[in-house]
């Protein structure tokens, strides 16, 4: 049977040596997880929780302290399965500038096809289609620094296509993006969970992109701290909070209108659906006084 | 201030000059070099300087854009007049206090300054006309030869290319840089030498410190894009030789070799 998932993690620990020479920096304290092919997992904690650095274990950039990195089965530490692992799991960072390799958008998202190999006929192949996929093909003779940085960060998605993936690991990718620039990059995430059947992992401390996602993953001093579906692990504001986070702004103001004693759900995580149960509320109680 | 830096600069087109294949634009362009240093005498000097018009017109660059090119490097050519005029010995045709003007420095001069300027130019055609990446690859096939010998040339040509890359974000983020540190009152624009060497330290260090971090960041990215060196790696874009760049190689020969004849015939 074919293994269901793209990553697992064994009890993956990761410290490294303080510069001082005191006891080793504890980034990672036992991490177990599984992540299915074809799911779109979300991993949320505030600044040094672990969770970049979690992350960069998925495509062996960084190998674990303790415990063991699975990528469809393929352990991280052997060195002959590099270049392959990371043909499977591909990274888009979050400073656009500076994963662009190329002076020419077209020969930047040629690069890794290049590394890998193919024949010339093969790559031109799969830059006009991840180009296409990312909404730049008309701009693949531009210079990379002359565009915008949401445009920036679509050409690295794109030179991350090109290797055919079977799974994306996006790191903060919004970060430094406008709110425009923000919107685009997670449509064209969700687009390629949708459509293109890519596992997508994605970090973020913006709740509002990891709404969508299948799963919700919290890590908290290198520990996952909590596991679930959006609306399992959104309605519970106290626990979110404890580790530096908050809940989207949807939850956190029906949260807040139950405190001021509305009777509300909490697990209406998109915009339509707050305003749905607010309207739903507000209909009942003035309802009620008529009667 | 920083707008100006014209660093190997390209001005696309897309004339003969600009399609000619970059190896081959190398080979001429140092074919070009030898046969300048070569030619002697009015006629020799003559027939270099009609393949360097030539060639400008062939690629349809502005004269004006040219001679721009030659402006930084006009202070080495009047130095190099200069020491020419007055200091070659030979038939004195103007005497002044201690400095003496001989015909020989006069025609020493000339000449040097004719050969200066033809080489600057001759060789900026090369970048005004090949794009960088074109010229660092065509500077790595060209090479390729040496990794024989085990010389770094992948790494050499993919420094090359990087470095041009970061050339534009390097030069906006000192743009961000200083524009900071003037909110903070430093001043770039008075003062004499030392003083203005001395303002540029704190945009030097910050400078520094964000390259290594792009370095360090772009090594990730570059390795999570499975880079591994240049073994086994292919190129999207494939070099073909066409009929014109045996063509013009065979033009460089013959031009080589009648500045050579020149050479003997007339002494």
């Amino acid at each position: 049977m074919e293994n269901p998932n793209i990553i697992k993690t064994e009890n993956l620990v990761f410290s490294y040596d303080q510069a001082d020479g005191s006891m080793p920096k504890m980034v990672l304290r036992g991490v177990d997880l599984e992540i299915e092919k074809g799911t779109f997992v979300a991993i949320l904690g505030h600044n040094g929780s672990g969770k970049s650095t979690l992350a960069r274990h998925f495509n062996a950039v960084l190998l674990p302290s303790g415990g063991r990195v699975l990528i469809a089965g393929d352990d991280t530490v052997d060195s002959s399965l590099v270049i392959e692992i990371r043909r499977r799991v591909g990274m888009v960072f979050q400073n656009p500038d500076n994963q662009i390799v190329a002076s020419v958008v077209e020969e930047d998202v040629a690069f890794a096809p290049e590394n890998l190999g193919f024949p010339p006929e093969e790559i031109r192949k799969r830059v006009d289609e991840a180009l296409e996929t990312v909404g730049m093909y008309e701009y693949r003779l531009h210079a990379p620094h002359l565009l915008s940085g949401g445009q920036k960060q679509r050409i690295a998605i794109a030179g991350v296509l090109a290797m055919h993936p079977e799974c994306i690991v996006f790191d903060e990718p919004t970060a430094m993006l406008d709110p425009r620039g923000r919107e685009n990059i997670v449509k064209i995430i969700r687009d390629l969970r949708d459509n293109h059947g890519v596992t997508v992992v994605l970090i973020t401390h913006h709740m509002e992109e990891a709404i969508d996602a299948d799963r919700i993953i919290v890590m908290s001093d290198g520990e996952i701290i909590m596991d679930g579906l959006p609306r399992e692990v959104f309605v519970d504001i106290d626990a979110l909070r404890k580790t530096g986070l908050d809940g989207p702004e949807t939850v956190t103001l029906l949260h807040e209108l139950r405190e001021d004693g509305f009777n509300l759900p909490l697990d209406a995580l998109t915009v339509d659906e707050c305003a749905e149960a607010i309207y739903e509320a507000l209909r009942k109680q003035s309802s009620k006084k008529e009667d | 201030m920083l707008k100006n830096i014209t660093l190997g600069q390209y001005f696309p087109g897309d004339t003969v000059v600009h399609r000619l294949d970059p190896r081959v634009k190398l080979v001429l362009t140092l074919v070009y070099i030898v046969a300048l240093f070569t030619a002697q005498g009015v006629v020799g000097y003559a027939l270099m300087f009609t393949v360097l018009v030539t060639c400008f017109a062939l690629s349809r660059i502005p004269v004006k854009t040219v001679l721009r090119g030659v402006r930084p490097i006009l202070i080495i050519i009047i130095f190099t007049a200069v020491l020419n005029i007055f200091f070659t010995q030979g038939t004195v045709v103007f005497e002044f206090w201690i400095i003496s003007v001989t015909r020989e420095g006069l025609y020493a001069a000339a000449f040097m300054v004719t050969r200066l300027f033809m080489l600057i130019t001759g060789t900026f055609l090369l970048t005004y006309t090949t794009s960088p990446i074109a010229l660092t690859d065509g500077l790595e096939l060209l090479l390729n030869p040496l990794k024989k010998i085990h010389l770094p040339i992948h790494e050499l040509a993919m420094m090359m290319s990087i470095a041009l890359r970061f050339i534009p974000t390097l030069i906006e983020e000192t743009g961000k840089i200083m524009q900071a540190q003037k909110a903070r009152g430093a001043d770039f624009e008075s003062g004499g030498l030392i003083k203005r060497a001395r303002a540029i330290l704190p945009l030097i260090i910050p400078l520094f410190i964000s390259a290594f971090r792009r370095a360090d960041e772009l090594a990730i990215a570059m390795e999570s894009r499975c880079y591994h060196g240049g073994e086994g790696r292919t190129r999207m874009r494939v070099l073909k030789t066409h009929f014109r760049d045996y063509m013009a190689l065979f033009g460089g020969a013959i031009i080589l070799a009648a500045v050579i004849m020149l050479r003997r015939v007339l002494p």
